[in-house]
């Protein structure tokens, strides 16, 4: 063994190359978390350019093979560039300062795992300069408009998502090697923060599916290119096959993309509600229970393809199964603020409009699972209307709460407390203007994906998108905010929340650019 | 170094990611026989090698079967069946015939995919000989007569007392090398 020579206190390097190589997981989160941000953007402007054409019935500004194509990458980008990097950026921030690690496990693999996304990403953007255009098969790329039929950018499709899947894997792999190997001595699993709880369940949900998704872009690979017929009904395959392939891998996936936010949630309520959280132990098992159900019930999207009566029983009961565990969730997080000394700043705010209008989404999914009525809402605004609900006021705010609840650490600086409130009141009225009336829409039968629609549908078309309009700008607000809080926002205390717990809270404000070099006492309580 | 293959470890959790790489492409034979056993989907099992009883007729019982003869991608072709309804007794072997025109000026490839409805029924329809066997070779402008031959064995569901077998045939000469059953 040779001596160390370098202080283990040096700062971070300078200049553009300290983005590039660094192995810091405070550096690798923050480009994670910029990376998504950009992406929200880029993947709004494309809501935006759908909500304008939808704003008044006929075709009005773009062509219906743009508008698809539109639909397609907002729905790619949104997903697998905004989202699901976003929640990989908190991880790779909080997982360590939350278990008393001084780094993640894996620090090179995780500045690969980073950087293999903006690639994969400026692959999957620059379909739209192609000719034939970009992906227009709809985010779920069903076979075969996604092969026979797709326009010939779609072999960069592929490789994109083959490039995002591999950064999911390698950082989900990086999380449970630090979860499983790198928290402070006396930290027992039990003990664990919901979030670090939720994270770990999640990376192994994305190991077990990612795969799935890249052997299933692989397929489509090889009847477009190398003349198998997986997917060709001619040479004897099957197009409903790739359905019950994709959604293995989907179903999954959309827990992947809330059970994070799930964490944050857990994290965020008991610190304002200055009570501990209600039934810990049912929190984790309600959350490996909904990912283990996420495994049985994927054909609950495919009700209308011909199952057997048998398979739409199975699955219309298996998937209302999980209704159980998710409100188990919802009864602890009430019962935490039930007699609490509960404040309402930003964060808190956040969290439980989370926990109001991911229940209106759920509660939509739940009449989705019911399998006679799921013919009248296939494919309509109603399922746009549901799985809108839970990903926007459900992840993303998750996401927002979780940026405001841990900036003050992350950048030694307090946000602005009434732009946050302002933010997040013009936020909750943009997501209800926007995706409530496509319930309506829905249920009286307006179909999905298509840039025009009926008369009758004009006067909520047109509240949507002005909802839209008001909640995408809106976010310009949290931008603002945000970067003004790094610039000169008042100095945040170590704790800046009054009831928060947790290891996060015990180093200085900012976080040091090397935390917890010996391991922290830990005192956690059962 | 020796590896372990915990899941709490690089290697064993890249295990898992092989496992289930590997995993989504055995969905596809897992699927297929999935759907021969329970004959979900209306898919028809291969041809038929059991034995077959000569004057089988089972209690009088008789089921009607209607073909249905479909062009891939709207294919120029003229493709329909001898009879469009026939009436058989459980157990009875049945021979029937498909006719098929090329109407291109170069020769084609062609191959025939089947369906059963209901699919209850898939799995006691039994094809001793069929056209969509093998891929079908026309030369141009050649008609053909496609033979079937197939019965319909007792265990069919007492509810079921009309069935539909469809067959679409497609365009396989650019890729005439595969073979379906």
């Amino acid at each position: 063994m040779y001596e160390q020579t370098e202080t283990t206190h040096h700062g971070p390097a300078k200049g553009l190359m300290r983005w590039i190589l660094t192995t810091n997981h405070k550096d690798i989160g923050t480009l994670y978390l910029v990376f998504s941000l950009i992406m929200f953007f880029i993947g709004g402007t494309m809501a935006f350019v759908i909500r304008a054409e939808l704003f008044q019935p006929g075709l009005q500004l773009i062509r219906p093979e743009f508008f698809n194509q539109m639909t397609t990458m907002h729905g790619l980008i949104m997903v697998f560039g905004a989202v699901m990097p976003a929640f990989v950026g908190l991880a790779n921030w909080q997982v360590p300062l939350m278990i008393g690690a001084p780094d993640m496990a894996l620090p090179r693999l995780n500045n690969w795992s980073f950087w293999i996304l903006p690639f994969a990403f400026l692959m999957l953007i620059s379909t739209l300069f192609m000719d034939g255009g970009a992906p227009d098969f709809g985010w779920t790329f069903y076979a075969p408009l996604s092969t026979t039929y797709a326009p010939p950018s779609v072999t960069f499709f592929i490789f994109a998502i083959h490039m995002m899947g591999i950064s999911s894997i390698m950082g989900a792999i990086n999380i449970i090697v630090t979860i499983f190997n790198m928290r402070t001595p006396g930290m027992r699993l039990m003990l664990m923060p919901l979030f670090v709880w939720t994270w770990l369940i999640t990376a192994f949900l994305l190991i077990a599916v990612m795969p799935v998704l890249a052997a299933v872009v692989t397929m489509m690979l090889m009847d477009i290119h190398f003349g198998t017929s997986f997917f060709n009904a001619a040479g004897g395959g099957d197009p409903v096959l790739f359905q019950h392939v994709f959604w293995f891998f989907a179903h999954p996936e959309v827990y992947i993309m809330v059970l994070p936010a799930f964490g944050v949630v857990s994290q965020i309520i008991p610190t304002f509600a200055r009570k501990p959280l209600f039934g810990y132990h049912s929190m984790v098992y309600a959350t490996s229970a909904i990912a283990i159900l996420s495994f049985v019930v994927w054909a609950h999207h495919m009700f209308a393809v011909g199952l057997p009566l048998g398979g739409e029983l199975f699955f219309m009961y298996s998937t209302m199964l999980i209704a159980v565990p998710t409100g188990v969730k919802v009864f602890n997080w009430i019962s935490t603020m039930f007699k609490g000394s509960m404040t309402f700043e930003t964060p808190m705010l956040f969290a439980i409009a989370f926990i109001v209008l991911f229940t209106i989404g759920g509660l939509s999914g739940l009449m989705l699972a019911i399998a006679p009525a799921d013919f009248q809402y296939q494919d309509t605004y109603f399922v746009v209307a549901h799985f809108h609900y839970v990903l926007v006021p459900g992840s993303v705010f998750g996401i927002i709460a979780a940026v405001y609840f841990w900036l003050p650490k992350w950048c030694g600086r307090m946000y602005n407390e009434a732009m946050g409130q302002l933010h997040f009141w013009l936020s909750i009225i943009g997501v209800n203007l926007t995706f409530f009336p496509m319930h309506f829409v829905g249920l009286a039968g307006m179909p999905r994906r298509i840039p025009d629609y009926a008369l009758q549908f004009a006067d909520f078309n047109m509240v949507t998108s002005i909802g839209a309009f008001l909640f995408g700008t809106t976010q310009l607000l949290f931008v603002y905010n945000v970067i003004k809080t790094i610039r000169s926002g008042k100095t945040a205390p170590q704790k800046p929340w009054d009831g928060a717990e947790g290891l996060e809270w015990t180093v200085p404000s900012p976080a040091p650019y090397h935390t917890f070099t010996s391991p922290p006492a830990f005192t956690g309580k059962e | 170094m020796k590896l372990s293959f915990k899941p709490s470890s690089p290697s064993g959790l890249i295990a898992i990611v092989v496992v289930m790489f590997g995993f989504g492409f055995m969905l596809v034979p897992l699927y297929s026989i999935f759907c021969e056993v329970t004959g979900l989907n209306g898919k028809t099992s291969g041809q038929y090698l059991g034995p077959v009883a000569t004057d089988v007729v089972d209690n009088g019982r008789t089921v009607k079967v209607q073909f249905v003869a479909n062009r891939n991608a709207n294919l120029p072709w003229q493709f329909a069946p001898e009879y469009e309804q026939v009436e058989l007794a459980l157990g009875e072997r049945k021979q029937t015939f498909f006719q098929v025109t090329n109407t291109y000026n170069t020769p084609v490839v062609s191959q025939a995919v089947p369906s059963v409805s209901p699919a209850a029924a898939a799995p006691h329809l039994h094809k001793i000989e069929c056209f969509c066997f093998n891929q079908q070779a026309l030369q141009a402008k050649e008609a053909k007569n496609l033979s079937l031959i197939f019965f319909i064995d007792s265990d069919l569901p007492s509810e079921i007392n009309k069935l539909t077998l469809s067959y679409t045939l497609f365009d396989i000469t650019d890729s005439s090398t595969t073979t379906t059953k």
